[in-house]
């Protein structure tokens, strides 16, 4: 029952249950396709070199790689021009570079909002950069769901708005954020729009045109690719507003000892050596998620968060964060220590996460001072939760 | 390196005894519940920002006194498997000097009852931040 047909496409699942274990932390990092190991070492063997530079050979097997993964993630979320996107080191060095690119357009007295759950990637930048520029940081609060409160939203953006943070999903609740309805409301007021995707870009296909943001930012090791890749989609016209921010290498176009011009967007800001090998990694992982039936994985994938929720709400004294809608649930339960539960839960074998999440403010706001989370991946089977359950059950047992 | 076990405190002996005889992770976890049930406790002043020690992902306080060049420390957490492992900790710190307590391989104590994974640097039980607090502790004085 509930198996996932792409789990033996995942190497590790198997060594991991070989060991005993069973994982359920993949909203932190994703196990990995053999589709992306053989990519990787088929890069390596064949040939490593820098892209964009040399002439020969291997260099340009390299940069037609390299420059063929920014085209299929172009392609995966309807992004018209792959020159649209910039490579980074992952989501957070992604909203790093737009609180230094956009930092001339933020003046003493404007307002940065953000909401309530921000992972701290996507809160401390702004709250830094509003800090060196005087500017203010507005926090929009959550309904009870564990969504953006869209009234409360409708007061605090105002004309002062200069740009909106927020996360398409949440990575403690697993809560989608109404950004059809935020969105606007920013745009409305002439504010730049920032939209998180790091969890989001995991679940399911985005249209990020479609979606109406200014700037997208997503990690690779999250979608089942390689550590060290991440990428920031945006506008035309947006990213024609960002100033370069980090100098060196490649990002250059002319340069004498006392200036320099710099190239536009993507290259301008992807200073020094790329992580090549990730990027071509990445390309393999989006060939191979484009294998998979959409609407079987999303379905697979329904199916587990039903279960977790389901499974969750049955024991006693367990209380959810939010209405989880899906790849994730966090919960805490009534005199159990989060840290006492993780300690069993990983003495049984059994992945999942236990603290803050990366979003401290978040946990004090919920008035918890941490909470266990369990996220599901592809791979995962309905077994897995099984296992979780079980050793659950037993820990919440030895706790009494 | 380990050390013979008839010159450990009697806290630590008896520590090594039980967990020694513990037959798996199930056993080992109450035994450590039990241990951190036993911790002297701690005033609700003790239980200060100031003695607050960072690095553990739950709350940890540690007091220390300097007993004639020999330390005394009490500690306590909000998590009980993490007192357990503190209790079993200061078991085997009590009344080291300044010079013992730099020198002491706590990792050795910690495989010894079967405990090495709490170790671990990736680990969130914070043992090593509260060892380090109490080198800092015996330096301070010096």
């Amino acid at each position: 029952m509930l198996s996932s047909p792409w789990r033996s496409d995942f190497p590790a699942l198997a060594v991991l249950e070989a060991q005993g274990e069973i994982y359920l932390d993949s909203a932190a990092t994703a196990q990995k396709p053999q589709a992306l190991i053989n990519a990787l070492s088929g890069y390596y063997t064949s040939g490593a070199a820098n892209v964009h530079r040399a002439q020969h050979t291997t260099a340009e097997r390299a940069t037609r790689a390299f420059e063929g993964t920014r085209e299929k993630l172009a392609a995966w979320l309807n992004v018209p021009g792959a020159d649209q996107l910039i490579f980074t080191r992952g989501a957070t060095e992604a909203l790093n570079l737009l609180a230094y690119g956009l930092e001339h357009l933020v003046r003493p007295g404007d307002e940065i909002v953000v909401s309530a759950l921000e992972h701290h990637a996507n809160l401390l930048p702004w709250q830094q950069l509003a800090l060196r520029r005087g500017a203010r940081l507005v926090i929009l609060p959550l309904d009870l769901a564990g969504a953006v409160d869209l009234p409360a939203a409708r007061r605090l953006i105002s004309a002062h708005t200069r740009l909106l943070a927020v996360s398409q999903l949440s990575n403690v609740l697993g809560t989608w954020q109404p950004l059809t309805e935020l969105l606007p409301l920013a745009r409305a007021q002439g504010a730049l729009t920032v939209v998180d995707g790091a969890q989001g870009i995991v679940h399911g296909r985005h249209d990020l045109p479609a979606l109406g943001c200014d700037f997208y930012v997503l990690s690779s090791h999250k979608l089942y690719g390689p550590e060290g890749v991440g990428a920031l989609y945006g506008r035309r016209e947006a990213l024609a507003q960002l100033r370069h921010w980090q100098f060196g290498g490649e990002m250059v176009e002319i340069a004498d000892y006392q200036h320099a011009d710099f190239r536009p967007a993507p290259l301008g800001f992807e200073a020094g050596t790329p992580p090549i090998a990730g990027v071509i990694g990445l390309g393999a992982v989006l060939d191979y998620l484009l294998t998979l039936d959409e609407t079987a994985v999303a379905q697979h994938e329904a199916a587990l968060h039903a279960k977790l929720v389901a499974g969750l709400g049955k024991r006693r004294g367990l209380h959810l964060l939010g209405r989880p809608q899906a790849a994730l649930a966090s919960f805490a339960v009534d005199g159990v220590h989060h840290g006492d539960l993780a300690h069993l839960l990983t003495e049984q074998g059994v992945a999942v996460r236990s603290g803050t999440h990366c979003a401290m403010p978040l946990m004090n706001s919920l008035g918890r001072t941490g909470a266990i989370r369990v996220s599901l991946g592809l791979y995962n089977d309905g077994a897995d939760l099984d296992v979780f359950f079980a050793a659950l059950d037993r820990a919440l047992e030895m706790l009494a | 390196m380990t050390i013979d076990p008839s010159a450990l405190p009697a806290a630590a002996q008896a520590a090594l005894a039980e967990f020694g005889a513990a037959g798996g992770w199930e056993q080992r976890a109450r035994l450590l519940m039990s241990w951190g049930e036993r911790l002297e406790p701690l005033t609700d002043a003790e239980r200060s920002d100031e003695n607050l020690v960072h690095g553990c992902e739950s709350r940890v306080w540690l007091v220390g006194e300097d007993e004639d060049g020999h330390w005394h420390f009490r500690g306590s957490s909000e998590a009980r498997l993490l007192r357990g492992l503190l209790a079993v900790l200061l078991a085997r710190v009590d009344s080291l000097t300044a010079d013992e307590l730099q020198s002491l391989d706590v990792a050795d104590w910690f495989a010894q009852l079967g405990l090495s994974r709490q170790l671990s640097p990736s680990r969130a039980s914070g043992m090593n931040a509260v060892l380090q607090r109490m080198r800092d502790k015996g330096r301070e004085r010096r």
